[in-house]
C-alpha cells in the first residue's frame, strides 16, 4: 500500500462525507429546537436540482460567479420547501413525522419534475478552490484540492457547535427545544425560534444536495442522493446530538461509503459488492442500537423533539 | 378581526370524513392551476389523472391491480399508526416477503400442485416480511431504537438483499444475463385476473382484509388497546396494556402484510422478480393510510384514489404529455393537504371582532 493510494483513500473520504455533514449539521440545529425534520432526502434532492439548474441556466452569463448563485439558490430552495413543513408542524401542530415523509415525497417528486429536461446534461465541476500548486500537489491535495462546499462544511459544523454551546442565541435555541412551554411563558417567541431553525436545516440540506450534483456527478440523476438523507438523520441521533460527535459520526460514515466505491471499483471484495452497499445502512442501525441503548435516561435527545406546541389554543 | 383556534372536547366526526374529500378536491384544482402555469392543458391533465381512470373500462383492471397492495399495505400501516409506531419501511418487508415466497418456490419440486405451491409461498411471503420488521421491533422494544429510522434504513439493505439474490444466487440462466429469476411455474402462479372478470386475485384478498381490519379495529380489545397506546400511553400502561407488545404485534402484523402485498403481486402480476419489483407501494401505502383516516373502510376508499391517481398519471403522459413524476407530486399533495387539515378535526375556527382590550380596560375593578 504505497502513499498515493493513502492520499487518495482520503480525498475519497471527504468527498462522501461533506454531503451528509451538511445535512446533519442543519438538522442538529432542527432538532435542538425540539422539531423533528424527517424530509432531510427531498430539501437534499430540491437542492440538488436547485443548484444544478441554476447553473447551467447562467453559466454563460455568471462566468465562474455561476456555481456560488446554484449554491446560494440551492440553500434558498432547501428553506423554502422546508417552510412548507414548518407551516403544517408549527403553525397547524401537525404530526411531525408524517410531515416530513410528506415533505421527502414530495422532494423526490417535484425534483423529478423540475429534473426531467436536464437528465443527460453535465455542467463543470465545482471543486477547487486554491490554486493549482497547492491543490494538485500530490499530497498537499488532501488539505487543499477540495470543493469549497467542503471547507464550508467543516466551518458550518464547528460554528454551530460553538453557536449552540456558547452563544445566548444558541442557550435559547435549546431552551426551546429542552421545554417549550417554559420557554413560552418567559417570553421567548418558541414558534419563531422554530421556523428559523427549519429554516436553516432546510438550506443545509439543500447545499448538502448541490454538492451531489454539482460536485461529485456534475450531472442531475432522479434521487441521486440514493438516501444519504435518511444517513444525514441517524448522523444526528448517533452523535447524541452534539457537533464534535456529529463530525466524527460523519467521517465514519464516510470511510463505510468508501469502502463500497473502493470494492466495487477493485473487485477485490470476497463479499458480493451488494453487501458494501448495504453497509452503511446496515452500520446506522448498529449504532443506532448502541447509542440508544447507552442513553438509558433517554436525556440526550431534546425534551420536546417531535412533541407539538400550539401556545394560542 | 382574526381567527382564533378552539380546542374541541371531541374530535368532529364530520371533519374526520369531510376533510379527505376536501383535499382529493383541493388537489385537483391546485393540479390543474399549476399545469395551466407550467404550459400544460391544466384541466385536461386532471381530468386525465383524476378522472379517464375511473370512466374508461379498459382501465379497472389497471386500477384495482394497483389498488390492492395499497389497500393491504395500508390496512398493516393503520394499526401501527393509531398506536404512533411508525413503520414506514413497508417497501423493504413488501420486497423480502416476495423474496421469501420466491425461495419456497424454487426450492420446491416444480411439479408440486398448485394447492400445495401456492398456500406455501403466501404463508412465506407473510413470515419473510414478519421477519425483516421483527429487526426494528426488536431493536425499539431492547434498545429504543427509533422504529422510524430503523424500518427505513432496512428497505435500502432489503434492496441489497434483492440485487444480490436476482443478479447472483437466483439468476435465471435463460435470462439473457439481466437480473431476474427464472419465472414460477404454472402452479407456482396466480392469474393476473380471475378469469372474466377484471378483478386481480390480490383485489378480494384486500376486500377480505378490509373487512378482518375492521371488526379488529372496532370490535375488538386489540383494537381498542392500540388506540389507547397511541392516544394516551399512560393510561393505557394503567389499564394494563403492554407497550412492548404493542410494537411487536403492529409491526408484525404491517410487516406481514406488506410481505403478503409483495408476494401476491411477484405471483400474480410479474411472475417472477426482477429489478423492477420494488416499484414504491410500501411508501404510497403511508400516504394511503393517512389519507383513509388510519380506517379501513377509509384505507380502502383511499387505496383506490391513490391507484387512480397511479394510473391516471400515465395516461396524462401519453395525452398531456405530462412528466412521469407528476403522479408523485399529485399524492405529496394530497398527504400534505390531509395533514394540513387535521387542524380542522381537532379545533374549531372561530371568528374574534377586533380586540376586546378596550372593554376589559374599561370594566369596573
Amino acid at each position: 500500500m504505497n502513499i498515493g493510494f493513502i492520499i487518495d483513500a482520503l480525498v475519497t473520504i471527504i468527498g462522501v462525507t461533506t454531503p451528509i455533514l451538511l445535512a446533519a449539521t442543519g438538522e442538529l440545529v432542527v432538532e435542538k429546537s425540539g422539531v423533528l425534520n424527517l424530509g432531510v432526502e427531498g430539501m437534499m434532492l430540491i437542492g440538488a436540482v436547485t443548484g444544478f439548474a441554476v447553473t447551467l441556466n447562467f453559466g454563460d452569463s455568471l462566468g465562474d460567479w455561476a456555481p456560488w448563485v446554484g449554491i446560494g439558490a440551492a440553500a434558498l430552495a432547501g428553506a423554502a420547501s422546508s417552510m412548507l413543513f414548518a407551516f403544517l408542524v408549527l403553525s397547524l401542530g401537525s404530526n411531525q413525522v408524517a410531515t416530513g415523509l410528506a415533505l421527502a415525497i414530495f422532494g423526490i417528486g417535484l425534483s423529478s419534475l423540475i429534473g426531467a429536461s436536464y437528465v443527460g446534461t453535465v455542467i463543470a465541476p465545482f471543486n477547487q478552490v486554491f490554486p493549482d500548486w497547492l491543490a494538485e500537489d500530490p499530497i498537499g491535495r488532501v488539505a487543499f484540492g477540495h470543493s469549497p462546499l467542503v471547507y464550508f462544511a467543516l466551518i458550518m459544523v464547528v460554528a454551530v457547535g460553538y453557536f449552540l454551546n456558547r452563544t445566548r442565541a444558541g442557550l435559547i435555541l435549546r431552551a426551546v427545544g429542552e421545554n417549550d412551554i417554559s420557554a413560552h411563558s418567559i417570553g421567548y417567541p418558541v414558534v419563531a425560534i422554530r421556523y428559523a431553525a427549519v429554516a436553516f436545516g432546510g438550506a443545509m440540506a439543500g447545499v448538502g444536495g448541490s454538492y451531489f450534483s454539482m460536485v461529485i456527478t456534475p450531472m442531475w440523476a432522479e434521487q441521486m442522493t440514493a438516501g444519504r438523507g435518511w444517513i444525514a438523520l441517524a448522523l444526528v441521533v448517533f452523535s447524541s446530538w452534539r457537533a464534535g460527535r456529529l463530525l466524527v459520526g460523519a467521517y465514519f460514515f464516510g470511510i463505510l461509503m468508501t469502502l463500497e466505491l473502493y470494492a466495487k471499483a477493485s473487485g477485490f471484495s470476497f463479499l458480493p459488492s451488494q453487501f458494501w452497499a448495504a453497509m452503511p445502512y446496515i452500520m446506522a442501525i448498529v449504532v443506532l442500537a448502541v447509542m440508544s441503548a447507552r442513553d438509558v435516561a433517554g436525556s440526550e435527545a431534546p425534551a420536546c423533539l417531535g412533541r407539538p406546541f400550539m401556545p394560542n389554543s | 378581526m382574526r381567527i382564533r383556534l378552539e380546542k374541541r372536547l371531541t374530535p368532529s366526526r364530520f371533519m374526520l370524513v369531510a376533510t379527505p374529500v376536501a383535499s382529493v378536491l383541493l388537489t385537483m384544482a391546485l393540479g390543474a392551476v399549476i399545469f395551466e402555469l407550467l404550459g400544460f392543458d391544466g384541466p385536461d391533465a386532471i381530468y386525465q389523472t383524476f378522472i379517464t381512470p375511473i370512466v374508461a373500462p379498459y382501465k379497472w383492471v389497471d386500477v384495482l391491480t394497483k389498488a390492492a397492495p395499497l389497500i393491504i399495505i395500508a390496512l398493516g400501516l393503520s394499526l401501527g399508526n393509531q398506536a404512533k409506531i411508525w413503520n414506514i419501511g413497508a417497501e423493504g418487508q413488501y420486497v423480502i416477503g416476495a423474496l421469501a415466497g420466491a425461495g419456497v418456490a424454487f426450492a420446491m419440486p416444480q411439479a408440486a400442485p398448485g394447492f400445495v405451491a401456492v398456500p406455501a409461498m403466501i404463508v412465506a411471503g407473510i413470515i419473510g416480511g414478519m421477519a425483516w420488521a421483527a429487526i426494528p421491533a426488536l431493536l425499539k422494544t431492547r434498545f429504543r431504537v427509533s422504529e422510524v429510522l430503523s424500518t427505513l434504513m432496512l428497505v435500502y439493505v432489503a434492496m441489497q438483499v434483492l440485487n444480490y439474490l436476482i443478479g447472483g444466487p437466483w439468476k435465471d440462466p435463460n435470462g439473457h444475463n439481466f437480473p431476474q429469476t427464472p419465472p414460477f411455474s404454472a402452479t407456482q402462479s396466480l392469474p393476473n385476473v380471475i378469469p372474466g372478470t377484471v378483478v386481480p386475485p390480490g383485489f378480494v384478498v384486500a376486500i377480505a382484509l378490509t373487512l378482518v381490519f375492521w371488526v379488529l379495529a372496532s370490535r375488538s380489545v386489540y383494537g381498542f388497546s392500540v388506540r389507547t397506546v397511541g392516544a394516551a400511553p399512560s393510561a393505557a400502561r394503567y389499564g394494563g396494556f403492554d407497550a412492548a407488545r404493542t410494537v411487536w404485534s403492529t409491526l408484525m402484523i404491517s410487516g406481514g402484510m406488506a410481505g403478503l402485498a409483495g408476494i401476491l403481486e411477484a405471483m400474480s402480476q410479474l411472475g417472477q422478480i426482477n429489478l423492477g419489483f420494488p416499484s414504491g407501494y410500501g411508501f404510497t401505502a403511508i400516504i394511503v393510510s393517512f389519507l383513509g383516516r388510519l380506517h379501513p373502510v377509509g384505507v380502502f376508499l383511499a387505496g383506490l384514489i391513490l391507484a387512480v391517481t397511479y394510473v391516471g398519471g400515465q395516461v396524462a403522459q401519453t395525452a398531456v404529455h405530462v412528466p412521469e413524476a407528476t403522479a408523485g407530486i399529485f399524492q405529496a399533495t394530497m398527504l400534505f393537504l390531509i395533514l394540513a387539515s387535521d387542524i380542522l378535526v381537532r379545533y374549531r375556527l372561530r371568528l374574534v371582532r377586533a380586540a376586546p382590550r378596550a372593554a376589559t380596560a374599561g370594566a369596573p375593578a
